[in-house]
């Protein structure tokens, strides 16, 4: 199949050598419907001008000035970038958020996918299982976290240190300890999102063919290796995928941080996304606009990197 | 045939394109209508602060039957109340955004900078039309008035100092005499412990630390040491002194109460509104905040009044002092005369005449009273001490906040000591100041002379940058 339908790759060059050869003249191009189809697309152009590149073309600039959206802004040339690169914070939140991002990793990386597994295996209600499992996923976000806001409680009656308290255990400072808190809204964080995850793996485990487990079980293998050699190979392709997608996920980490514990107790779990609020909305008086979109323009060039490598995957198993 | 096609197409696309624009355009020359402030009938819409979000259905009766009465006096124009809550991290957007209300409240602190800024509408001849115009306290006034000598924010809401609130029933279930609030810090402390001890879960004391109340408080509790955060020379030139010792002491002394007395509870993450959340369900015995609070601690947290009580501050050492602060009315630089116009008649009937006018005085207290809101909460005179006496006479009949659960704040409320905040990047200072408190709170071996050593450089870098 894909040696049939897959075309040789070309590079830029020769596409253009090819479009070359049949250049068509505007009225050609026009009876072609080329006008209809500029038209139709204008909509779409004016909408995604206005509301999304627009934006981004002024943050660019915006990263290069000095201003507070009141008073005339003033170009400042790398200032800006300067500013954050020297703010101590900046590698505190770095950190915090590599942090953050190898917990979930750590978290949620595993956990959707022995659940997944695990659902399939299962042969009754399975759809109350996913059900089950994406509920988290529904649940409005700030929600969710006064929820567990709840369960954190750091006080003896706390929801988790009541529980503990019965075997004897704590009470534990949940959110108000340095050392406990990104933990405690990396597991926040993984329940709220691993629903999304599993309906994902689940959708890949149906098209492993299940002869393969029929050969598999009468070559005696057990479960452990018709995992290990049947359902992970199969799963190869949307286990990378998905973890790229939590990298980039990760990385913009914010509504967590921000509503559990404001970045505290002393900044540590002061994310960047949190840090670019702060530079723009900390002070009532108009904030550090420069900056913070300095910062952001920072961290979307590194996950820009991250989303080509996803394109590029992704293409290339869509082909495969 | 395909000429047909790309017709219909270029119509419809067309009709698409023009719809899109059209929306665009007319949500502009909408916002256009609302800012020329008038409607239809000729009337002036005018949008204010009501109340903050989450109040209590009694409180918002009350206002909306304040509106009422306002706008049948006034038939030509039309309120339109919203919720809102001053907070250091959404004020400016919502200024720059242009989506606060028409008149809205500001802080001591932020008014001369925003008036620099050119963000605050020149009030200066509609204001100067009020009777009582002349007879402010000249240092309440100077709050909002620019460099070119014209109001632009009027102090409209609250004067407060600084107090601490305390609940009675928690101080009797420790065994203490609830009608003798502690006087010194140590007291504070001692009191706090036998609380926590009685109670476990509980905070015997516990003091704000997120969105930049942290500093906020930690500046009260310097002063009450008689220390200063900050030093202005003649020439404007400000010099950081966080590391005195007025503060060193305020936050040593929290850090034993954390750490040797564990009598602040177990939620060290809290601002203003989480703390009196925090205090009117019970969780907190004791704190500092705002001689005012106990109106929205009702308003908005449903506290059990007969368990409130108000003292003076503790204060210590020579040159100790009382935080004072206050709230301003202002609006956006763009509103015009007629809104204007409006809006002074608003600040009059809703903020200002009842201090100084017998007649709405009662009437206001009889509305607020008829909905269960509190009437006689203490806050600093805005005139003088001998009319803010005449007019807490002409409400006696209606005052309903347990006066006499206050008396320790009320007794000595003309004399305290009363020092301004810090004039200089006030709020970036109390938000670096937040970590520090929570350094102290959360971490056991936290060195608060390098805490402090640091945020007093970084201060300073603020204040170089002018």
């Amino acid at each position: 199949m894909t040696a049939t339908t897959a075309p040789p790759r070309r590079g830029p060059a020769s596409h253009a050598r090819a479009d070359r050869g049949r250049r068509r003249s505007p009225v050609t191009w026009f009876r072609g419907g080329g006008l209809s189809n500029l038209v139709f697309l204008l909509p779409l152009i004016l909408i995604f001008g206005v509301f999304s590149w627009f934006p981004i073309v002024r943050a660019v600039i915006m990263s290069f000035q000095e201003t507070n959206l009141v008073s005339d802004p003033t170009f400042v040339g790398l200032d800006n970038f300067r500013q954050v690169l020297a703010d101590p914070l900046l590698w505190k939140a770095v950190k915090n958020t590599l942090y953050f991002a190898f917990l979930a990793l750590l978290f949620g990386y595993p956990i959707p996918l022995v659940a997944a597994v695990l659902m399939r295996e299962v042969r009754r209600a399975r759809g109350l299982y996913s059900a089950l499992a994406y509920l988290p996923v529904v649940v409005p976000p700030v929600v969710a976290v006064l929820l567990w806001k709840f369960f954190y409680n750091g006080s003896p009656t706390g929801v988790f240190n009541t529980i503990l308290g019965w075997v004897g255990l704590g009470p534990y400072p949940w959110l108000q300890d340095a050392s406990t808190a990104m933990p405690s809204l990396v597991l926040a964080a993984t329940w709220a999102g691993a629903g999304g995850t599993i309906i994902i793996y689940l959708a890949a485990l149906t098209s492993v063919p299940p002869e393969l487990y029929d050969a598999s079980e009468v070559d005696g293998a057990g479960l452990w290796r018709k995992i290990w050699h049947v359902t992970l190979p199969a799963l190869r392709g949307v286990l990378f995928i998905t973890l790229i997608l939590q990298v980039i996920g990760t990385a913009q980490v914010f509504l967590e941080p921000y509503l559990f514990t404001g970045g505290g107790p002393n900044n540590a779990t002061l994310t960047i996304l949190l840090l670019i609020y702060r530079y723009a909305f900390q002070n009532s008086l108009g904030g550090d606009y420069g900056a913070a979109t300095a910062l952001s323009i920072m961290l979307a060039a590194v996950l820009a990197v991250f989303s080509v490598l996803y394109f590029r995957l992704t293409r290339s198993w869509s082909t495969s | 045939m395909k000429s047909t096609r790309q017709a219909i197409a270029l119509t419809l696309a067309g009709a698409l394109a023009i719809s899109t624009l059209a929306a665009c355009s007319s949500g502009g020359s909408g916002s256009d209508d609302e800012s020329s402030g008038s409607d239809g009938d000729g009337k002036v819409t005018l949008k204010v602060v009501s109340l903050l979000p989450g109040s209590e259905q009694e409180a918002i009766d009350a206002f909306n039957a304040q509106v009422e009465e306002f706008e049948a006096a006034n038939p030509d124009i039309d309120i339109v109340p919203e919720e809102y809550e001053w907070k250091a991290t959404t004020f400016a957007p919502q200024l720059a955004g242009g989506t606060l209300p028409d008149v809205f409240e500001i802080p001591f602190t932020d008014a001369k900078t925003l008036v620099e800024n050119g963000q605050l509408a020149d009030l200066d001849e509609q204001f100067r039309t009020l009777p009582y115009a002349d007879k402010f306290n000249p240092a309440i006034i100077e709050a909002g008035t620019g460099a070119d000598g014209h109001v632009y924010a009027i102090p409209a809401k609250n004067v407060y100092g600084v107090g601490l609130h305390y609940n009675r029933a928690l101080f009797e279930s420790a065994g203490l005499d609830p009608d003798q609030p502690p006087a010194t810090w140590d007291e504070v402390r001692e009191a706090a412990k036998k609380i926590a001890d009685a109670n476990p879960g509980v905070a015997g004391y516990m003091q704000m630390s997120q969105n930049n109340t942290g500093g906020w408080q930690l500046t009260v509790n310097t002063f009450a040491r008689g220390g200063r955060t900050q030093e202005v020379a003649e020439d404007g030139k400000a010099t950081s002194t966080l590391t005195n010792d007025g503060t060193k002491e305020a936050l040593e002394w929290l850090k034993a109460m954390r750490w040797e007395d564990n009598s602040l509870g177990s939620n060290f993450l809290l601002d203003w509104g989480t703390m009196n959340q925090a205090f009117a369900a019970g969780q907190v015995a004791m704190y500092t905040s705002g001689s005012d609070v106990f109106t929205s601690l009702v308003q908005t947290n449903a506290v059990d009044q007969s368990t409130y009580g108000l003292a003076a501050l503790p204060l210590e050492g020579d040159d100790a002092g009382v935080l004072t602060g206050g709230t301003l009315a202002a609006m956006p630089a763009n509103v015009d005369e007629s809104k204007k116009e409006a809006a002074i008649k608003w600040i009059d009937f809703f903020y200002l005449a009842k201090l100084v006018d017998e007649k709405r005085a009662v009437a206001d207290a009889e509305t607020l009273v008829a909905n269960d809101q509190p009437v006689g909460t203490p806050v600093l005179p805005m005139f003088s001490e001998e009319q803010y006496l005449q007019n807490q006479e002409w409400i006696a009949d209606f005052i309903n906040v347990p006066l006499d659960q206050m008396t320790s704040y009320t007794d000595t409320m003309f004399d305290l000591p009363l020092v301004g905040e810090p004039s200089q990047k006030t709020q970036e200072i109390y938000a670096l100041l937040d970590p520090v408190v929570q350094a102290v709170l959360t971490d056991e071996n936290a060195d608060v002379d390098a805490l402090l050593e640091q945020a007093n450089t970084e201060a300073q870098a603020l204040l170089d940058q002018g």
